[in-house]
């Protein structure tokens, strides 16, 4: 189980390729729009009153730009990868994966166009005018088509583990993202939503919940499931805790919109049942977080030297925690305080930068030099360094958000003797400041390392195989 | 909820649930034929899986939440019609109106007595706790005239209070107004700044309509008319143009009077004292008077109430006095 494996010339790694650059250079771009967005929120001056760089149209175009093209790539990256090597067969069609990758790049650059231009659907994270909308899904039969297909024609009697989770992956997020964007066109910009008021509300969060439980969680433990046991060079800790994982996860996962909608005009009854259910997934989740962890048993001095290894296992843990955290969050009482403070943007990016980005940086680190032909990541010494600029970005990211998100939710329900509210809103605007100055110093670190990933990548693609350091250890800074 | 769509959430939702725990009672025996702690003789590229056992203090984790999660949907409402043994709802949640929510308070203050562990509607419960507690406080104001409450520190600062969560949006926090909306500070009023003045238009709103007058002018007209009414505050202006704006004016003069100094009984400005409810610019002044203006104040009888009405009409009234 060498790390670097040689690569199979039967395998299409052209697509893998393409998906793998795109995803550090759309990480890059999206991320430093959020690095602008937070500078915004404490430099308000900063859309320096052009409409197209407001916060209002920036802020589409930086989830966006994070989640499907930043993590929609690593998926493609990825998931292209793993269904190969994992069915011992090249994929279905080079041509169904060739017209994914344009389709899909096609569909990140319109979104780059039409969210700074004011083209919305106002849906979040599916704000894609129809046009776009229908090319996504397009493009996302045709991803379905070439991976299940490579999967039937696989040469291996069972199908993988992280298999499992990204073919549910993808065909959740069709119905999903099909059923979410059912418009009424009245132009080629303009539609509106089929639904009406409470429905439409719900489900938007239907969607929106699990675009974080399909697209941004079973997609990754997919990623998770193949890449970790194949860069700690361990078997998987144990099936029988993936199968319970898998299906509990995929059944919970579907209920869980609601928790976003408590206390609104969304009946009780769906409020109760979304709770419960973002309750009891905890356990399921930690369940996968626990067989990943644990695949490093008897490995554990890996972590050492090994910083690949280390983002992997670190995202594990940011994924123990967004899951512990989430659940409490969706229990009513708690939701009383934390909805619409900065407590959910912070959670929301403990689970995306701590665990989506940090596997999916992990992943890309193990496969850059596969793809390339190369011995190595030219230097392990800048991953290292990535990691420790990601650690601390996220860290100093989440740490603010929590803070802050705590003071605004108490500020708003302070009461004072008479009955009146104590602080007015900008009051717990003013007091957000020094926390919102944390947060883009936070992003700024994430950013940075994004940076040095780029570079690394480049190197590595560029160096010839026999300029590189054997001890990677013993690299000179 | 029809009953057929009752039975359905019921029977999907507990089917999850069932779900789940006959899933960790079938993964907790081993069904794999390979002994534990074996590996379960497959490789994919390479990756191995062990046959490892579920740890056991995770089983207990998700046995607790799944005997949680059928008690809260036994307590609460969850499964489809069924309210739950607490009788508790979140707020009243059919009503579409402040009569038929005021209505619904008074019959779930009934419902909650009768129900089974009298927790009721949790909205009518929390207005009913805040009324029999700040009520007194306000009802004590009420009886003090505005003019003596606005010398009143510990009055002024609830009025201030609640000027800041509902006035503030428009009227800015320090009640400065922006373009559209008034300033309140510097004792020009549309509607009049005398106490009750000031409470009237807090009780019932305001609503001033400028009429569109490119049509009667024309684009020439309203240059002329322009020019005259920038006159009015001391501007320079072409005096070809303000003498022909000064014949128009009649028509203007019905509202803003025959000086330009306004009429509060309709909310007509004062065109004289240089302040510009929607900019004093000639272009801000031209699109005034070509497409005319259209301004809202809401009524907060029905939401603030008139006791708290009292104490804001108390602050807004104060603001002006500092000013003298």
């Amino acid at each position: 189980m060498s790390v670097t494996s040689q690569a199979h010339p039967e395998y299409n790694y052209k697509v893998v390729r393409q998906f793998a650059i795109m995803t550090v250079v759309w990480g890059i771009i999206g991320m430093s729009v959020g690095v602008l967005l937070a500078a915004q929120l404490y430099w308000p001056a900063l859309n320096f009153d052009i409409p197209y760089l407001t916060f209002s149209r920036l802020r589409p175009l930086h989830t966006n730009a994070v989640i499907f093209a930043f993590g929609g790539c690593a998926l493609f990256a990825t998931s292209y990868y793993i269904v190969q090597r994992t069915s011992q067969v090249r994929l279905f069609s080079d041509k169904l994966a060739s017209f994914t990758f344009w389709g899909w790049q096609l569909v990140i650059v319109l979104a780059a166009i039409t969210l700074p231009l004011g083209i919305t659907g106002s849906k979040e994270y599916a704000e894609l005018e129809w046009p776009i909308d229908i090319l996504i899904t397009l493009v996302w039969v045709a991803y379905i088509i070439n991976f299940f297909g490579t999967i039937v024609l696989r040469k291996v009697a069972h199908i993988y583990v992280a298999n499992w989770f990204l073919g549910a992956f993808m065909l959740t997020v069709a119905v999903l993202h099909i059923a979410n964007s059912m418009v009424i066109p009245v132009s080629f910009t303009k539609s509106y939503s089929l639904y009406g008021g409470a429905v439409d509300a719900m489900i938007q969060w239907w969607y929106g919940h699990n675009a974080v439980g399909f697209f941004l969680t079973a997609g990754f433990l997919g990623m998770m499931y193949y890449f970790v046991p194949k860069q700690a060079g361990r078997p998987v800790y144990s099936y029988r805790l993936s199968v319970i994982h898998f299906w509990a996860l995929v059944s919970l996962y579907i209920w869980a919109g609601p928790h976003h909608l408590h206390y609104t005009a969304l009946p009780d009854w769906t409020q109760s049942l979304g709770m419960v259910m973002s309750v009891i997934l905890f356990v399921p989740s930690w369940g996968g977080m626990i067989n990943g962890i644990m695949t490093l048993s008897g490995a554990w001095h890996k972590l050492r030297n090994d910083p690949i290894l280390r983002f992997l296992i670190v995202s594990l843990s940011f994924y123990g925690m967004s899951t512990f955290e989430g659940p409490m969050m969706a229990i009513k009482t708690v939701n009383a305080l934390s909805h619409y403070t900065d407590w959910t943007i912070g959670h929301v990016h403990s689970g995306a930068l701590g665990w989506v980005a940090m596997v999916s940086i992990g992943s890309i680190y193990h496969l850059i030099p596969i793809l390339f032909n190369k011995p190595a990541m030219y230097s392990i010494k800048w991953v290292n360094i990535h990691f420790w600029l990601a650690t601390i970005g996220v860290v100093l990211y989440i740490v603010a958000m929590w803070m802050s998100g705590v003071l605004q939710g108490l500020m708003w329900r302070a009461v004072n003797a008479d009955g009146t509210l104590t602080y007015s809103f900008v009051e717990s605007l003013e007091a957000s400041m020094p926390f919102y100055f944390v947060r883009f110093v936070g992003g700024v670190f994430v950013v940075a390392g994004m940076i040095l990933m780029a570079y690394n990548v480049y190197r590595t693609i560029k160096t010839p195989n026999d300029e590189f350091v054997t001890e990677p250890q013993a690299q000179a800074a | 909820m029809s009953t057929f769509w009752s039975i359905w959430i019921s029977v999907i939702s507990l089917g999850t649930i069932v779900g789940c725990y006959l899933l960790l009672r079938w993964c907790l025996q081993n069904n794999t034929g390979i002994e534990e702690g074996d590996d379960m003789h497959h490789s994919f590229d390479g990756i191995v899986e062990l046959n490892n056992p579920l740890p056991r203090w995770w089983t207990i984790m998700f046995y607790m939440v799944i005997v949680w999660g059928f008690l809260y949907l036994l307590m609460y409402p969850g499964l489809g019609n069924f309210q739950g043994l607490l009788g508790w709802k979140s707020s009243n949640q059919d009503v579409r109106s402040l009569q038929e929510s005021r209505d619904a308070v008074a019959l779930a203050e009934e419902e909650a007595k009768n129900s089974l562990f009298g927790v009721g509607v949790e909205y009518d419960r929390e207005l009913r706790f805040a009324e029999e507690r700040f009520a007194p406080i306000f009802n004590e104001y009420a009886k003090q005239p505005i003019e003596e409450l606005a010398k009143n520190s510990e009055a002024l600062k609830i009025g201030q209070r609640l000027f800041a969560q509902n006035c503030s949006q428009c009227h800015g926090s320090d009640a400065r107004g922006q373009r559209g909306f008034p300033n309140l500070t510097d004792n020009d009023w549309l509607y009049g700044g005398s106490p009750e003045k000031i409470k009237e238009t807090l009780l019932l709103g305001r609503k001033g309509m400028m009429q569109a007058w490119l049509e009667n002018f024309g684009e020439k007209g309203i240059e002329e008319v322009v020019a005259y009414t920038l006159s009015l505050s001391g501007r320079q202006v072409d005096a070809t143009l303000k003498s022909a704006g000064e014949q128009r004016f009649v028509i203007c003069s019905a509202c803003h009077g025959a000086d330009g100094k306004g009429n509060q009984m309709v909310g007509a400005p004062n065109l004289t004292d240089n302040i510009w409810l929607y900019g004093g610019s000639t272009d801000a002044v031209t699109e005034t008077l070509k497409y005319g203006r259209f301004g809202v104040m809401p009524a907060f009888k029905d939401t603030l109430g008139e006791k708290k009405i009292h104490l804001v009409s108390a602050y807004v009234y104060s603001l002006s006095l500092e000013d003298e």
